[in-house]
């Protein structure tokens, strides 16, 4: 039988403490043990992107994370980006641009969205398609994607402004 | 584009870019997909899979695995040989054609005929104890020939994937109208040519998922499908469960492209293993099991004979289709090659049409229905046989087609092998591109370019496909021989404060079907879109439907629920007009009351007329029974024919070989549109899906039947940085067929778009000499493909 790890991590504000098997992936205690199943898992092999949650306010894909790495850290999902009642940007510009069909990769994408705009606040369009070419899409075509992330960075600009 | 900008009870919502219903959840983690689920007592199972791809199974030891922690059960085919009551099953039986059909238990028994063919499964506590004892089951095999090439397959002497067929020739189905032996003999001009579509997988991002849970007498499967109602019925039969007593639901469905548009049978070993359990059982997919063991689509081989009079009228065509169905027959699996037929012969008049198709096993996994299924593969080797006939006769390619088209004053058009397209505009889709696309600049353009040794090439799709599956009397047992109807239903429930509840019995998985039916149904009952609920996917809160596959949940599926809302108004009309005292027939719905015609201050609106419906504060005429509810089951006339004309600009480095897209121009046609939004958003990624194809998605095995794309790793999808942004745009040519005037559009894209990626890399690389090339065209492809024409010996095409 394997041991448990203790493990303390901050997960969208609230302090979590568990003892985990040591294989646990992040991804996998996110979703069954705290119940926060906005981030999927599409691949098994850190291609698709749509487990990306960020660890200490960078994205990672949360599949390629055990989640004893995260001892100590900060976690935020899509569940902590925003809320109905009060979206990020990034939320706000993919419902306005059409920017999500199936919504499976929307919550990684629109995490690993966030982090391209904290380290590129105004991106090109070039820009934006190398900085989610980590994250797969099979419906939209990345189209609206794109407009979304450019939308949610302009709203971001006039709000700083 | 506010959502809220109409006030309630306005009309006019069909045709707005409305904000999607389905995102709020979507956008905060909150959507709810099978594998989110977790029921108390759930146990989890792993599928102990083959990697032999032809064998026979000599022992399985079950005994290690069985010890380790946590594990509930270990079984193997021979173990549930009772849990079933038939195979999976395939439903086309086309009058007068055998098609051979193997047994296709859910567990294999005896031989395996395919890597990936399920053989045991383990039930444990946790999905990592079930994973961890599935990798004790000791499986000892003997290996047997494999077969993996279908043109192969077809020659004696071949391995047989099922001997007791003593042929791998699955079955031969053919159509043909006009005189083609005649039709050719009198063309000036003939062009041969063989076409490769190659395998694919539909890869949507969310893997197959799918609870058994136990319910009272019954049963619930909750599974990633796009068809709930035809899989309740069949794995009903193939458990023994009668209908009633099997409850079958989709959530939230992350993407389908036809993969989930199957039974397969994990979802029959769920339902058994929750039957013999007593608990729930869940079981996901990896994603290697996906390339595995989801079905794939395409594999085709074309030989295509097209003949002309030297002025450019197409005398006719002849194809025979090679088609590699795997080794086993699932849903529709030798179907596909066949939808394709109706539009074999594209957007033109050809006179005389001939087609064999000739199906075939192989020790892969089946071939079904992948996003367009059989009108890509037939649409790509229509249009690029029209440009190398255009070539031939020194026509320019768009000359050739124009003078082809149907026209439009000749709609409803019967083609030569009986199919009646419904409407269509085709000089118009192609003049609108034209102005968008100036040919000649890009002409000059692409000179210049290639004198800096930059090499840009342009290739066109003019395209028309059939969808909007229905009609039952053409694809049912007495048309083509599916063993199923294609009619769709809906039901409209007003509530009593006037809200309304749509059920339909198609099963959106991204389409935006919430808001583009809310759009239709909040128009007809004169309420706002915000008060209209949209459910589907669960087999317990409607009636029978036919689900969601063939571009056909908003012609078949809008327009029933277009009917039901439409008797719905009628009703209520009666009820209003019984309220304030005048004619039925001189109640006007407008603005979002029902009025009386010319004394406007005379009106209710939906919540007056449902409360009085519900909750009579009169008594109602006895003609009129209380509640506000309604129905309809449509079954169409006829299939419904969008079409369009994309232009696809490529740059090809000539050094590397590497193809980028670097503009992509389509104009299409589905009718008038409910949702633009929706519309640009299905175009985009269908043409997306088609550019995989073309240059980066192949399902690959080795010549031992072992898969080399296990993986994304392995299996290319086009990633944000490979696509540019699309330039869109429409015409919009009304369907007579339904009262909405609607076309499909989930599958355009990805027909529309492979033969002018395609075209556009052969006119890129034409000044390097390279005149063939097959897809998908990858950077080593073209770069071998370079080298052989120019003949350097590294291509091996001699010095």
């Amino acid at each position: 039988m394997s041991t448990s790890v203790h493990v303390e991590v901050t997960v969208n504000g609230e302090l979590r403490e568990a003892d985990i098997e040591p294989r646990t992936l992040l991804v996998q205690w996110l979703r069954d043990e705290l119940g926060l199943t906005g981030a999927h898992v599409g691949c098994d092999t850190t291609n698709c992107g749509a487990c990306t949650v960020h660890l200490n306010g960078e994205a990672v894909k949360s599949c390629t994370v055990f989640a004893v790495q995260a001892d100590g850290a900060q976690v935020t999902t899509i569940e902590g980006l925003g809320s109905a009642g009060a979206l990020h940007p990034l939320q706000e510009a993919f419902w306005e641009k059409h920017g999500l069909q199936c919504g499976y990769c929307t919550p990684g994408m629109i995490m690993a969205a966030a982090d391209l705009l904290q380290r590129n606040p105004n991106p090109t369009d070039e820009e934006i398609r190398h900085g989610l070419e980590g994250n797969l899409c099979r419906c939209t075509g990345y189209h609206n994607i794109v407009e979304a992330v450019k939308a949610a960075a302009g709203a971001r600009e006039e709000v700083s402004a | 584009m506010s959502v809220t900008e109409a006030g309630t009870g306005q009309n006019g919502h069909v045709g707005r870019a409305m904000k999607r219903k389905e995102d709020p959840r979507m956008i905060t983690g909150r959507g709810r997909y099978t594998e989110d689920i977790n029921l108390p007592g759930m146990l989890h199972a792993a599928i102990v899979r083959s990697p032999e791809a032809h064998a026979r199974i000599v022992s399985i030891d079950t005994s290690a695995a069985a010890e380790r922690p946590g594990v509930v059960a270990v079984l193997t085919g021979e173990d549930m040989a009772d849990d079933f009551e038939a195979g999976l099953a395939s439903v086309w039986s086309p009058p007068g054609v055998e098609v051979r059909k193997p047994d296709n238990w859910p567990l294999k028994r005896g031989e395996v005929k395919q890597v990936g063919d399920p053989v045991a499964l383990v039930v444990a506590a946790s999905r990592g104890a079930a994973t961890d004892a599935a990798e004790e089951v000791i499986v000892e095999y003997e290996p047997m020939p494999a077969v993996v090439d279908a043109e192969k397959a077809l020659e004696e002497g071949s391995p047989l994937v099922w001997e007791s067929f003593g042929t791998n020739k699955t079955h031969d189905w053919g159509v043909s109208g006009g005189d083609i032996d005649a039709a050719l003999a009198e063309a000036d001009v003939t062009i041969t040519k063989r076409f490769v579509n190659h395998r694919t997988s539909g890869a949507p991002i969310e893997p197959r998922c799918s609870i058994g849970e136990p319910r009272g007498e019954g049963m619930t499967l909750y599974s990633t499908t796009q068809i709930p109602h035809i899989a309740r019925f069949i794995l009903g039969l193939v458990l023994g469960i009668p209908e009633d007593k099997l409850r079958v639901v989709a959530p939230d469905v992350g993407g389908g492209f036809g993969a989930k548009l199957q039974v397969y049978p994990e979802e029959a070993l769920v339902l058994a293993l929750a039957k013999r359990l007593d608990r729930p059982v869940k079981w996901t997919e990896t994603r290697s099991e996906h390339m595995t063991t989801s079905h794939h689509g395409r594999d085709q081989i074309d030989y295509v004979t097209l003949g002309a009079k030297r002025d450019g009228t197409v005398t006719g065509c002849k194809a025979e289709i090679i088609a590699d169905l795997g080794a086993y027959m699932q849903l529709l699996t030798p179907f596909i090659p066949t939808l394709g037929f109706p539009v074999m012969g594209g957007c033109y008049r050809w006179p005389a049409i001939d087609i064999k198709i000739t199906g075939v096993f192989t020790n892969k996994m089946c071939t079904d229905a992948i996003r367009g299924a059989g009108r890509p593969e037939a649409t790509y080797w229509v249009e690029l046989a029209m440009n190398s006939l255009a070539d031939e006769l020194g026509m320019d390619r768009l000359e050739l087609r124009r003078k082809n088209f149907i026209p439009k004053d000749e709609f409803p058009f019967q083609t030569a092998l009986g199919i009646v397209y419904d409407s269509g505009d085709y000089h118009g889709t192609l003049d609108k591109l034209l102005q968008k696309f100036d040919v000649d600049a890009f002409r000059r353009e692409q000179e210049e370019l290639r004198g800096q040794g930059v090499y840009r090439g342009v290739g066109f799709s003019t395209w028309v496909e059939v969808c909007g599956l229905a009609p039952s009397r053409a694809v049912g047992p007495q048309g083509v021989g599916l063993y199923a109807a294609f009619y769709e239903s809906a039901n409209v429930r007003v509530t009593p404060t006037g809200s309304a509840i749509v059920y339909s019995g198609t099963s959106p998985h991204g389409q935006g079907i919430d808001t583009s039916f809310a759009q239709i149904a909040a128009d007809i009952l004169g309420i706002d879109p915000d008060n209209v609920t949209v459910l589907h996917g669960d087999t317990d809160q409607g009636a029978w439907g036919w689900n969601t596959y063939g571009s056909r949940s908003l012609a078949v599926g809008g327009e029933a629920l277009a009917r039901a809302a439409r008797k719905v108004q009628d009703k209520a009309k009666r009820i209003c007009a019984a309220m304030l005292e005048a004619a039925p027939e001189d109640i006007e719905l407008a603005d979002g009351k029902y009025q009386v015609r010319g004394s406007p201050d005379k009106s209710m609106t939906m919540a007056d007329i449902a409360g009085a419906a519900h909750i009579p504060p009169q008594e109602l005429p006895a003609d009129i029974e209380p509640g506000l509810e309604e129905s309809s089951f449509y079954d169409p006339e006829n299939f419904v024919f969008p079409f369009g004309a994309h232009a696809c600009v490529v740059e090809v480095d000539a050094e590397t070989g590497k193809v980028s897209v670097v503009r992509y121009v389509a104009v299409d046609d589905c009718g008038p549109a409910i949702n633009p939004m929706l519309i640009d958003g299905q175009i985009h990624g269908g043409i997306v899906h088609a550019i995989g194809q073309a240059l980066y998605e192949q399902v690959v095995y080795d010549e031992d039947g072992q898969l080399v794309t296990g993986t994304f790793v392995d299996y290319a999808l086009p990633t944000a940085a490979e696509v540019p942004s699309f330039e869109t745009d429409r015409t919009e040519t009304p369907s007579p067929v339904n009262s909405l005037g609607v076309k499909g559009i989930g599958e355009a894209g990805t027909i529309a778009a492979t033969p002018a990626v395609a075209a556009a890399v052969l006119d890129a690389l034409a000044p390097l000499g390279v005149k063939e090339l097959d897809m998908p065209m990858t950077p080593m492809r073209v770069w071998e493909a370079i080298q052989a024409a120019q003949g350097s010996p590294a291509g091996g095409g001699g010095a």
